[in-house]
């Protein structure tokens, strides 16, 4: 599949095509960083939820700059860092093969199903 | 913390007004050399990292600078004692005045400064005067985290490029020497030791240089060797280019006297 | 852009597409999408970026000189977020596949601009609060409608930006309310800046829909939502009262009330040009700045990747050795 390959990083920030990332500037851009995706939980017993993205050297930079941009304004309780690199996603050519097949299996969702007035605990 | 026996404090305190006007002059001027740093910094993540160092800065010179107008008993306010003092009413270590210099040398006085600041504000943390230990409270917090950010760039300018080392090395060996000020002690100072109101300076340095020699191992850096050990600045004896920082900060507020911000 | 190549007949992905966005979706990074609107949205994130960036100087040289305690931090913050929405823009603009090194570069090389009214310099503390008033004010009018643009990820990153831009224009409004209200000095010091900053504000905008190229396609593709015209009077109609409340006279003798709306004199287009193409009185300067923080952070940005680098190397032969 072509475009699993030449782009990476979907949702939210996404397709950033994997010929811009480090190997390409190596002695050309000085310093050129990757790419971080950047979840944070807002709070307790919430997801994690992806914030943004940001370029650091490595993980514990990236972990320290996510902390600086993206929590200024106490947006979270916990932080996770992913190279943009590693996120692999869904085409969006695969789209109709990947999410169509669930359409038609309503039996999946409990208001398929009726249940007897006056009875509860269901 | 080696007092047990708590004075309470009286409504006006010279001496306790005294080291929390050198506390908050520290943190005032470091605040204000961090700040020179706005649209300047080596990338855009750091701009904002270090604007955050400077906003924990002036954040707890606010607090101090505050206390201090009520315990020495003037009422002044934070921006009285802030912008209409002149050079020799002011307390900081010459290690915060120093100009930043380039990344390096801000780094390297990073480290210094927050080596410092943990142990001193985990000590001060349960001072017997309750305004202190409520800033120090706040500022342990954010000081690991100025810590964590001056080991993480240390190390990476020490152990990146020969370039990076040199220029972080040279810059730790212009400040060094500014270290030994910080752990000085005056007849203020024994006092309120005494008294539980302030940390004392020898429990200090055997917990910065421990922190500050790890860090300058993992970042392949020379522990700098000087018998130069200047001083000056608690008793308003200040560097050359402080009077310019001085100038900057002031000359608004002063050129409108009275007026309200 | 060529707007009558778009009215030519549409491939089934154009069709697909352009209903997408009919429709109000949202275009993800990894849909089809039009050479043009892809380009168009580059071009349109990587110059706010800039501004953003740009837009930390202005008010950042007066940062070491605020008045008072209070007002420092308040700026410190506020510059320190324009960081931040830069980095938020570089980030949408990335995942339409440039980076940001390169944008950058196209910044400093003078390729891509950013707006003209950072090329404007600020004399006086009055003009840091004549910037958040004004400036920002105008910023929000311009940004709040991006919160819907049909391209995901600037539709999301102006959410984040204009929730923050909202204390940028407050904490200006109330730094001018005060020096409205203070001294004779302060309130000249207002005035001269409100005076000064008016009619930069008013160019923020753009110039007007019949003579801007870019607008209509724009529209088509949902990424502009409303007429530079139309943003325009919203900002002067929101604004004007406030330089009222504050006792400020707007420069312009020819501004009306129709009944409606304030209507503003004639904007001089010559100025936003000149400005525009680089004659601004701040524009040489204000690049020079940026390039030689670039150039001179340079040295750090190498330390980090080397150390990166030798960092990745270690783990891998312990690896090995394990």
């Amino acid at each position: 599949m072509t475009e699993t390959s030449s782009f990476t990083a979907e949702g939210g920030h996404g397709a950033v095509p994997t010929s811009c990332e480090v190997e390409v500037d190596e002695g050309g851009h000085a310093g050129a960083q990757p790419l971080w995706e950047v979840f944070v939980r807002s709070r307790r017993g919430l997801s994690h939820t992806h914030a943004g993205s940001l370029h650091a050297p490595d993980a514990h930079m990236a972990l320290r700059n996510a902390r600086d941009v993206y929590t200024r304004r106490q947006e979270g309780v916990s932080i996770w860092v992913v190279p943009a690199a590693a996120v692999v996603a869904s085409s969006p050519d695969e789209k109709d093969a990947f999410f169509d097949p669930a359409g038609d299996k309503a039996y999946r969702h409990p208001t398929f199903y009726d249940v007897p007035e006056g009875l509860t605990h269901l | 913390m080696s007092a047990t026996s708590a004075t309470p404090v009286t409504a006006v305190d010279a001496d306790v007004a005294a080291y929390a006007l050198r506390l908050g002059d520290d943190a005032l001027v470091l605040g204000q050399r961090l700040g020179e740093w706005a649209a300047k910094s080596p990338q855009l993540e750091e701009d904002v990292a270090l604007l955050n160092l400077a906003l924990d800065h002036l954040g707890v010179a606010r607090s101090l600078l505050s206390y201090v107008g009520t315990i020495d008993g003037t009422g002044r306010s934070e921006d009285d004692i802030a912008f209409l003092r002149d050079e020799p009413a002011f307390t900081n270590a010459l290690l915060m005045e120093l100009e930043g210099g380039d990344f390096g040398r801000t780094t390297a006085r990073q480290l210094l400064v927050a080596s410092y600041q943990l142990p001193l504000w985990q000590a001060l943390a349960s001072s017997t005067d309750p305004e202190i230990a409520g800033v120090a409270g706040k500022a342990v917090k954010e000081v690991a985290y100025h810590l964590d950010h001056a080991r993480s760039w240390v190390v990476r300018l020490g152990d990146g490029t020969a370039e990076s080392h040199r220029r972080v090395q040279t810059g730790l060996d212009e400040v060094w020497p500014y270290a030994a000020e910080l752990f000085e002690r005056d007849a203020l100072v024994d006092r309120l030791v005494a008294r539980g109101v302030a940390a004392d300076p020898a429990l200090l340095e055997p917990a910065w240089r421990a922190t500050v020699e790890d860090v300058l191992a993992e970042a392949t850096l020379t522990v700098p060797e000087t018998s130069w050990r200047p001083t000056g600045g608690r008793t308003g004896a200040h560097t050359t280019g402080f009077g310019y920082l001085l100038a900057e900060l002031q000359h608004l507020h002063r050129s409108h006297p009275g007026a309200s911000w | 852009m060529d707007v009558a190549a778009v009215a030519q007949v549409e491939s089934p992905l154009e069709q697909q597409f352009q209903a997408l966005v009919d429709a109000d979706g949202r275009v993800e990074p990894r849909d089809w999408m039009p050479d043009g609107y892809r380009k168009t949205l580059v071009r349109q994130i990587a110059q706010h970026a800039h501004s953003e960036i740009i837009g930390m100087q202005p008010e950042g040289n007066w940062i070491t000189r605020a008045p008072s305690l209070r007002r420092k931090c308040i700026l410190v913050a506020k510059v320190q977020d324009e960081a931040g929405h830069g980095l938020y823009l570089y980030s949408a603009a990335e995942t339409l596949g440039v980076d940001r090194d390169e944008l950058l570069d196209l910044l400093h090389t003078g390729r891509q601009k950013y707006s003209t009214i950072f090329n404007y310099p600020t004399t006086s503390w009055a003009d840091v609060a004549a910037i958040g008033w004004l400036v920002d004010g105008a910023a929000i009018m311009n940004q709040v409608p991006l919160t819907r643009c049909s391209y995901g990820p600037y539709a999301r990153a102006m959410i984040r930006v204009c929730k923050e831009e909202s204390f940028h224009q407050r904490q200006g409004f109330e730094a001018m309310t005060v020096l409205a209200n203070g001294t004779p000095a302060q309130r000249q010091m207002a005035q001269d800046a409100l005076d000064r900053w008016w009619w930069p504000a008013l160019m923020m905008f753009g110039p007007s829909d019949t003579d801007s190229p870019n607008s209509a396609q724009s529209m088509t593709w949902g990424i502009k939502r409303f007429s530079n015209d139309e943003l325009r009077q919203r900002f002067v109609d929101a604004t004007v009262p406030q330089a009222e409340h504050l006792g400020l006279t707007v420069p312009d003798p020819d501004l009306t009330w129709n009944g409606e709306h304030y209507v503003s004199g004639e904007i001089d287009w010559t100025e936003f040009f000149t400005v525009m193409k680089g004659d601004g009185p701040c524009n040489r300067e204000r690049i020079a700045n940026r390039v030689a923080a670039h150039d001179e952070g340079a040295w750090v940005r190498e330390a980090a990747a080397a150390y990166a680098a030798k960092q990745q190397a270690r783990s891998a032969s312990q690896g090995v050795a394990a």
